[in-house]
């Protein structure tokens, strides 16, 4: 009897811990697949040109993901980063073209710096709005972001009247110039963005694991009123994330911009979708109090690799969508069974051992 | 172990072993529990008591073992599947809708229906109010749990589970947030059950509660059965011998040290009951530094309320707060705890744990600045080394510091918040039952931290319903009663007749009028 029950139980247990391991890592796994997968289906997906324009297209998501990652993680959510995105696109659009007219004849024009830096602050202020209304007014995250949603691609589409900002080359006198090197340039030979990426995505794992204010933001989410009875403040805790979000998409708005050399008011559309989804993909749970940096960059890289590799395999758009949310669902459902799977194996295991 | 006889089993739990990911919980127990009886339990945290009641109750499946229900195997895939066996229990940790009123709350999954015309919300209510009367709970059956404290919440939980009608009653610390008027109606309830044959399992750490209702007791340690006896042949010595393996810790030696300047005021401190009347009906204390100060009262004098509103949770509250002689300007929590306040919180579900965090995160959490370097960096050596004294410090059993801090056993969890709070160095600190769920051991490790604090200079207010504790740890009792402030008493002239005289003075005229 005993002997007959260790004999089943070992291999069963060692293939489980085997596939418990493989569950933990499914995330890099789903990222190698789809490496994999298209590197056979799709011709030239491997090629030197072909990985860095795709890498361009994750970054761009990525740091969306990364911003939306805090404010999901405090149990929260951001939907107007798209919108974001598409207003900072024409804040530097227009900043660069036309400066800042005064209306008594003067125009103030800001060098390519300065641009970057007022951008920069938009989506800061705006994130802050967002923050001030979910903490000091407490509307619900959901509806308080909806409505920034609309108003900031209101804002986006009057700034313009629906037109595009075209051809940003800047004039040299103005020293409104060399705007094209977020998009376009190279250092060591990768792509800027890809450089703003790598230091943005280091300092918010370094600020998530190793700072104060990245542990009350995992405690805001896991439990807010324990949280407030520690003694965190959590309204600045809050405003935080959401400014560091309007930062993250004011990024991407400048990334575009740069990329395109013009600014079209509807940029950044349902880009807040695909964040969430990266975030999601990488293992944040949306009930708040988990989730990880690096596991979003990954599901943002899985999901960015997807949709561009579809495109190089000519499969419809319709497929496309159809393809993109099946990968999600399964993911999310891979993470349930994981945590089921995992108390079964360690039980067999001490079951064994006791 | 004695012999049963097996006429009077009606359950038995037969070689079980129960592992977690990490621990072994549980290791092959066997226990019986007999009809018409109250079969107690009693173990250190973390010795698996919880855990072998989750078992019966179908919440857990053993992980090797059988169970036997009347001689024959069975098997409880849900909590729901037990319940159709006759088995209730009334959980640690409350398992309640907040959302939801207490008569739904009782008749949950249960509800009383009128055919297609849905819930017959009237004949819950009057059925609810029933039950809770039978516990002389003075709870309106129609109120939301979540405006309950927690003590009431106990109290439906308890009504709930005797609503269920059940053969086999599981009361898994049913007393922790209770006071002794409670108590008292509870046992007598437990007793009509037990003539009626109910099988009764109890398990406390308030050993002389055992004593008084107990009829077998069955000690656990470290996940092993290692004693069995009749209650009426054993005394305390012997349950705190075969629970910690040796004499009990004395309550913590009142070291002689002076007191100090007064350090903390309150002055008038009132708030308003959603029902009318005041909850805390103008409260004013002073303590000073080094200075003990045990507030005794029955559950609904508001000794909660007046810690809450001394943290800042109540904004409707009025009255004064003075540190180290200045007014606290700040009505926030936030805003007092940085004056130099910090507060055990009584509920420490809702408001003491962050439960995707992990223990040690837990610890540390409110008092992360301690260990950062240039303002922002926390210094994990350092931050390290004060969740290993916190651990060693209040004897938490964690497997290890990384875990989920759910993953302990409930007093364990309590003396994380503990922990949590004592690390804040705070000028003033309050703590709402902090004893609540913990063993006798570990009681004695935190009254003597407390006992350590108040020599340091700090001011303590702890609340407490449990006599012996209030007279054994305090400096001077205030005693509180049905929100007002009766009596306060140095500990030297104090008698245990005076105190419950004076914690029973506004009730009765509540209870005349109600
Ligand atoms: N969900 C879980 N996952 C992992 N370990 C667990 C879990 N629940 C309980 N344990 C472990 O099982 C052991 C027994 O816990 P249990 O809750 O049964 O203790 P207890 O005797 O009820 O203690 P207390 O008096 O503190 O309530 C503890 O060491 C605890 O850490
Ligand atoms: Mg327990």
């Amino acid at each position: 009897m005993t002997t007959a029950t260790t004999t089943t139980n070992a291999p069963e247990a060692a293939s489980g811990s085997l596939l418990l391991t493989l569950m933990k890592l499914r995330t890099f796994i789903a990222l190698f697949a789809v490496i994999a997968f298209f590197s056979i289906f799709a011709p030239n997906f491997l090629s030197t040109a072909n990985l860095i324009l795709m890498a361009k297209h994750v970054a761009l998501n990525a740091f969306l993901a990364m911003g939306m990652t805090f404010v999901i993680i405090t149990g929260g959510i951001d939907l107007s980063v798209g919108s974001i995105v598409g207003l900072c696109g024409m804040v530097t659009g227009g900043l660069i073209l036309h400066g800042i007219d005064l209306q008594f004849g003067y125009t103030i024009y800001f060098n390519v710096v300065e641009v970057c830096l007022i951008t920069l602050a938009v989506g800061i202020v705006i994130g802050a709005i967002n923050g001030l209304l979910i903490t000091k007014l407490n509307v619900a995250p959901f509806i308080a972001t909806l409505g920034t949603l609309y108003v900031a691609r209101g804002f986006a589409l009057l700034s313009s009247d629906g037109q595009t900002f075209p051809n940003l080359v800047g004039k040299p006198e103005l020293s409104t110039t060399g705007f094209a090197f977020l998009g376009s340039g190279r250092l060591l030979g990768l792509p800027v963005s890809i450089w703003i990426l790598i230091v943005v995505a280091l300092a918010a794992a370094y600020v998530a694991k190793y700072t104060p204010i990245g542990r009350h933001i995992f405690a805001v989410g896991g439990n807010e009123r324990a949280a407030r009875m520690s003694g965190i403040r959590v309204g600045r805790v809050k405003m935080f994330v959401y400014m560091f979000s309007g930062f993250c998409a004011a990024i991407v708005g400048l990334v575009v911009s740069s990329e395109l050399m013009a600014s079209h008011p509807a940029t950044g559309n349902s880009f807040e979708l695909n964040a969430i989804a990266a975030a999601v993909l990488g293992g944040t749970s949306m009930s708040g109090g988990r989730g990880t940096i690096g596991g979003t960059i990954i599901g943002a890289f899985v999901i960015g690799i997807l949709s561009d590799g579809l495109v190089m395999m000519g499969i419809s758009s319709f497929w496309q969508m159809v393809i993109k949310g099946i990968v999600i669902i399964v993911a999310v459902v891979v993470d349930q069974a994981q945590r089921r799977l995992q108390q079964q194996v360690t039980l067999m295991q001490l079951a064994k051992k006791g | 172990m004695g012999p049963i006889d097996d006429d009077n089993c009606v359950l038995r739990l037969d070689d079980v072993t129960k592992v977690y990911s990490g621990i072994v919980a549980v290791r092959h127990a066997n226990l019986a529990l007999r009809r018409g009886a109250v079969n107690v339990l009693v173990g250190e945290n973390g010795a698996g008591k919880s855990t072998l009641m989750r078992i019966i109750a179908g919440v857990e499946k053993p992980s090797l073992g059988r169970i036997l229900l009347d001689g024959k195997e069975v098997e409880f895939h849900s909590p729901a599947d037990a319940q159709r066996h006759g088995i209730g229990m009334v959980f640690q940790e409350l398992n309640l809708f907040g959302n939801l009123s207490v008569a739904e709350n009782i008749f949950a999954t249960r509800e009383i229906t009128r055919g297609l015309r849905g819930i017959d919300h009237r004949a819950q209510i009057a059925k609810a109010t029933e039950f809770l009367d039978r516990l002389d709970a003075g709870i309106d059956a129609e109120t939301l749990v979540e405006d309950l404290p927690i003590g009431q919440q106990q109290l439906v939980e308890i009504a709930k589970a005797i609503s269920l009608d059940t053969r086999i009653l599981i009361l898994d610390e049913p007393t922790s947030a209770l006071s002794a008027a409670e108590v008292d109606v509870l046992f007598k309830v437990i007793r009509e059950l037990k003539a009626q044959g109910v099988a009764i399992v109890y398990i406390s750490h308030r050993l002389e509660e055992l004593m008084r209702i107990g009829d077998y007791i069955t000690v656990l340690r470290d996940g092993q059965i290692t004693g069995h006896a009749m209650v009426k042949d054993i005394d305390t010595k012997w349950i705190v011998r075969s629970m910690i393996g040796s004499d009990a810790k004395d309550f913590a030696k009142s070291v002689e040290h002076r007191l100090g300047a007064e350090i903390f005021r309150a002055e008038e401190i009132c708030l308003p009951r959603r029902t009318g009347g005041l909850a805390v009906d103008h409260v004013s204390i002073s303590v000073r530094a080094g200075e003990v100060l045990g507030i005794y009262g029955l559950m609904g004098a508001g000794r909660s309320e007046f810690f809450e509103c001394a943290i800042g949770q109540h904004r409707h509250s009025s009255g004064r707060i003075y540190v180290d002689g200045t007014e606290i300007d700040a009505s926030d929590t936030s805003g007092r705890i940085r004056a130099g306040l910090a507060l055990i919180p009584e509920d420490r579900q809702r408001e003491g744990l962050v439960q995707a965090l992990s223990i040690a995160s837990n610890l540390t959490l409110a008092s992360l600045d301690r260990f950062v370097r240039f303002g922002f960096h926390i210094v994990g050596e350092k931050e390290q080394s004060a969740i290993t004294a916190a651990i060693r410090d209040l004897s938490i059993k964690a497997p290890n510091p990384d875990f989920e801090v759910t993953s302990m056993s409930g007093g364990n969890q309590q003396k994380v918040v503990i922990g949590k709070a004592l690390m804040t160095r705070p000028k003033v600190l309050l703590m709402d039952e902090p004893s609540r769920g913990i063993d006798v051991g570990a009681k004695a490790d935190v009254f003597r931290t407390m006992r350590r604090l108040a020599g340091e200079g700090l001011a303590i207010l702890f609340s407490t319903s449990d006599l012996e504790e209030v007279m054994a740890l305090s400096d001077r009792i205030a005693v509180m009663s049905n929100g007002r402030l009766v009596t306060v008493i140095d500990r030297a002239e104090a008698t245990e007749e005076m105190i419950v005289t004076a914690s029973a003075e506004g009730h009765k005229t509540t209870r005349e009028h109600a």
